[in-house]
């Protein structure tokens, strides 16, 4: 049977089977956590507590007035130590609230047992999920409430969840799918009932048969959701290419997928929403891949918000000697790390640590217009023009290509046999041809 | 990719600043203890393709047609090609240092563009003209334009339409295959456009026949070829396009008067199309870089070509119909790109 698939693409060694079937640990609580006020995109949020305040499990610490924001919670139980920058994996030290934990983990009352949420309403259902501070756990850490509420006008008939986990080497989401399978049954019809949506489809990659055939056990008793197994290649876990490959929809450029009736959510973030509906659970915990040739014991564990990337390095067996590089997320699209200090945040799905030093050492040689890269880009774009016109400098030509459309996936680099540093020069073009924008938005008002 | 390179701080500095916290009593924090871990943007992945591994596995490809080469017209094949790669290296080499820039020789292109060259000439073909037109290929086919990936034209085939407009006589004197005194005779297509004498297929196909160093035997050249094909370093839809569009298009006129113009199969295996649809047309520089380029560039080279072996002075023309489809490259390339995912096309 032909499995579906969007169009290019890249097929880069899967290395999934360093964690692919270790079963989820515990994390041992953390003594401190740091816990940033911007984990999400949107606006940040300004804290509610103080220096020496006493905090609970689950307890809102930071808030924000802006729709398109997150709350943050305590993830552990214990005392503000202080409010100030540290660093943050996104690369620039940030604002944090650092907590010292009194080691009994005590929960705030608001959380309580299992309950069923079949009678609750979609505004209800809502709430409870902006209350959790629940925000895409699939790495773009987009406010989940916001995505529930399409603006009026939109009419969503699909809902999707995504559980391909195309990136190498992370299986965070296939443990997930195996070991949690009702929760995120549950969680993908509770989001069908927000969104008033009938119909679900469950994309996950074939190189995952056993979480296929758990969430097939579970979805067999409602018809109106289907598991669609997915070819096996990168970025099939992209947004687009997952609505392409399940059913055939474009997206159209600048464009979300609400323009054409859909609804894409990741396995953590529905398991996330099943606990804070059901339960009224905050997100202070998530699962992590600590995975690569660099690691001693690669597990896959669920870890608090807020830990230092050492907690989980240590209960791991630690680096190896010759580790050159951590990156947050995976080897495709991650960002690489120059402290262990750095705290899981919500968007962490994976620490990867690498000893594999071949790309950086790789000589850089002039574009020999061979065309690969354009063999390999799935949103259909020139790579190699792209970059070339974002380091003359000609935004014009770059925007009228399609610039903005490209999701920075890596597909055109991991394939440049010149070793040009493609997505670095595209990202550059974006940046430029955004502000270009804005300056001209505000122009004209 | 550099080491070190912080990411993502440009970004950071167009987010909205983060506000300004309750006061509180500044903390000092101690000096982070250096771990030395790299930091680059991503991706950090990469597959093990490279320049040099294209350039030499290309060379290697030709290996089999230059083999035949020797066997067809002697060792002095090997001065000749020889000469021609060393003056190809010397010149790119001097060119690097003029300009001041890293000696580029070892990706192999310049190696490549030597040996091509060679191969396109005949054999007996003096050494000292040899040098010229490979120093030509590389100086002016190449390096004039900024070096490897900036030029136009294919590099080889420049050289040789110089030495054709500069030394048309010994450009165009052929020896026979394994003749210890050089016996001048003509190619299969010069007997049959100038004495109407035609040439076996299987003689065609072996490469026993009249011509330059490796374009004769059709064998030969198409295990290199398929091999090119296979590893995906030369587009198939070039020498799928080229070749037949001049059989389609051939095969038309030969249908039309069989008596005046060669079956398709004449054309395919003689003179030096083959030669030029694997490893010419299909050089990745001065090719279309969109799918739909390529076809465009391989039928209009066939068109070319059948117009010139038919209806030109000349009996050969495949140099030349794909020079003069490289030059239309940048317009091909413009005009053919794809829509983009979700684009909307005002």
């Amino acid at each position: 049977m032909k499995l579906k698939s969007f169009r290019k693409g890249v097929h880069p060694e899967e290395f999934k089977s360093y964690t692919e079937h270790k079963t989820l640990e515990k994390l041992p609580l953390p003594e401190q956590v740091f816990i940033p006020l911007n984990q999400h995109i949107g606006a940040p949020c300004q804290p509610v507590v103080e220096k020496g305040q006493a905090v609970k499990t689950g307890e809102v610490i930071g808030t924000s007035t802006g729709f398109v924001s997150s709350r943050v919670h305590a993830s552990i139980s214990g005392n503000v130590k202080t409010i100030d920058t540290f660093p943050h994996p996104l690369g620039v030290n940030s604002l944090m609230i650092h907590i010292v934990g009194d080691g009994n983990d005590e929960w705030v009352d608001t959380v309580t047992e299992e309950s069923n949420w079949e009678q609750l309403s979609g505004d209800v259902i809502i709430d409870r999920v902006q209350d959790a501070g629940i925000v895409g756990m699939g790495g773009a850490a987009f406010p989940s409430h916001v995505k529930l509420t399409p603006p009026k006008g939109k009419k969503i008939d699909t809902f999707i969840l995504n559980g391909c986990e195309c990136e190498p080497y992370l299986t965070a989401d296939h443990r997930m799918m195996v070991e949690q399978t009702q929760n995120v049954v549950s969680g993908t019809r509770i989001m069908m009932k927000a969104l008033g949506v009938s119909k679900a489809v469950i994309g996950i990659e074939c190189n995952k048969p056993d979480a296929i055939e758990a969430m097939r056990r579970e979805i067999a008793s409602f018809i109106n959701i289907e598991v669609i197994p997915l070819k096996v290649k990168y970025p099939q876990g992209a947004e687009k290419m997952l609505i392409k490959a399940a059913i055939d929809r474009d997206v159209p450029a600048g464009g979300l997928p609400l323009d054409v009736g859909v609804v894409v959510n990741n396995v953590g973030t529905a398991i996330a929403v099943a606990e804070a509906v059901t339960r009224k659970k905050p997100l202070v915990e998530r699962v992590v891949s600590i995975t690569g040739d660099g690691i001693k014991e690669p597990k896959n564990v669920i870890a608090r918000i807020g830990t230092p990337f050492q907690n989980l390095i240590d209960f791991c067996g630690g680096l190896s000697e010759k580790t050159a590089m951590v990156i947050m997320g995976g080897p495709m699209m991650g960002l690489t790390q120059h402290t262990l200090k750095v705290p899981v945040v919500k968007a962490t799905s994976g620490i990867l640590c690498l000893t594999d030093l071949s790309v950086i050492k790789s000589k850089e040689y002039p574009c020999i217009q061979c065309g690969t890269c354009i063999g390999a880009c799935s949103m259909n774009l020139l790579p190699t023009r792209l970059a070339r016109f974002a380091q003359v400098e000609n935004w014009q030509m770059a925007e009228e290509l399609g610039i903005l459309s490209c999701v920075e996936c890596g597909s055109c680099a991991f394939v440049c046999p010149s070793q040009i540093p493609l997505i670095q020069q595209i990202r550059i073009g974006k940046m430029r041809v955004n502000e270009i924008k804005r300056k001209a938005k505000l122009e004209t008002v | 990719m550099e080491e070190n390179k912080k990411s993502v701080s440009e970004e950071e500095s167009t987010k909205p600043a983060a506000p300004k916290p309750k006061p509180v009593e500044k903390v000092k924090k101690e000096k982070p203890e250096p771990q030395m871990f790299l930091l680059s943007s991503s991706p950090h992945m990469a597959t093990v393709d490279n320049v040099p591994k294209i350039m030499w596995t290309v060379i290697a490809a030709l290996l089999p047609a230059v083999t035949f080469g020797v066997y067809n017209f002697g060792f002095s094949v090997l001065l000749t090609i020889t000469v021609s790669i060393i003056a190809a290296v010397a010149t790119e080499t001097v060119s690097n240092k003029m300009r001041n820039k890293e000696i580029t020789i070892s990706d192999g292109s310049a190696v490549l563009t030597g040996l091509l060259l060679a191969m396109t000439l005949p054999p007996g073909f003096p050494k000292a003209y040899t040098a010229l037109g490979s120093i030509f290929a590389i100086g002016i086919g190449k390096q004039i334009f900024g070096g490897l990936g900036y030029n136009i034209f294919n590099p080889a085939l420049l050289g040789r339409a110089f030495l054709q407009a500069s030394f048309s006589v010994k450009m165009t004197t052929w020896v026979a295959p394994n003749t210890i005194d050089a016996i001048t005779t003509a190619t299969p297509l010069g007997l049959y456009k100038f004495e109407s004498v035609m040439t076996p297929y299987f003689d065609l196909f072996i490469g026993n026949i009249g011509g330059c160093i490796g374009e004769t035997s059709a064998l030969f050249i198409l295990i290199g070829g398929i091999f090119l094909l296979i590893k995906k370093y030369a587009d198939w839809r070039i020498p799928v396009s080229y070749l037949g569009t001049v059989i389609i298009i051939g095969g038309l006129f030969w249908i039309i008067d069989p008596s005046q113009y060669p079956d398709p199969v004449f054309h395919l295996f003689s003179g030096g199309l083959l030669l030029g649809a694997f490893f010419m047309a299909t050089d990745m520089v001065t090719s279309p870089v969109t799918p739909k380029g390529a076809w465009i560039f391989g039928f209009g080279a066939g068109v070319v070509l059948v117009v010139i072996r038919l209806f030109g002075g000349l009996p050969e023309g495949v140099m030349y119909s794909i020079l003069f489809m490289n030059g239309f490259v940048p317009l091909i390339n413009r005009y053919t790109r794809p829509k983009y995912f979700g684009e909307i096309k005002k």
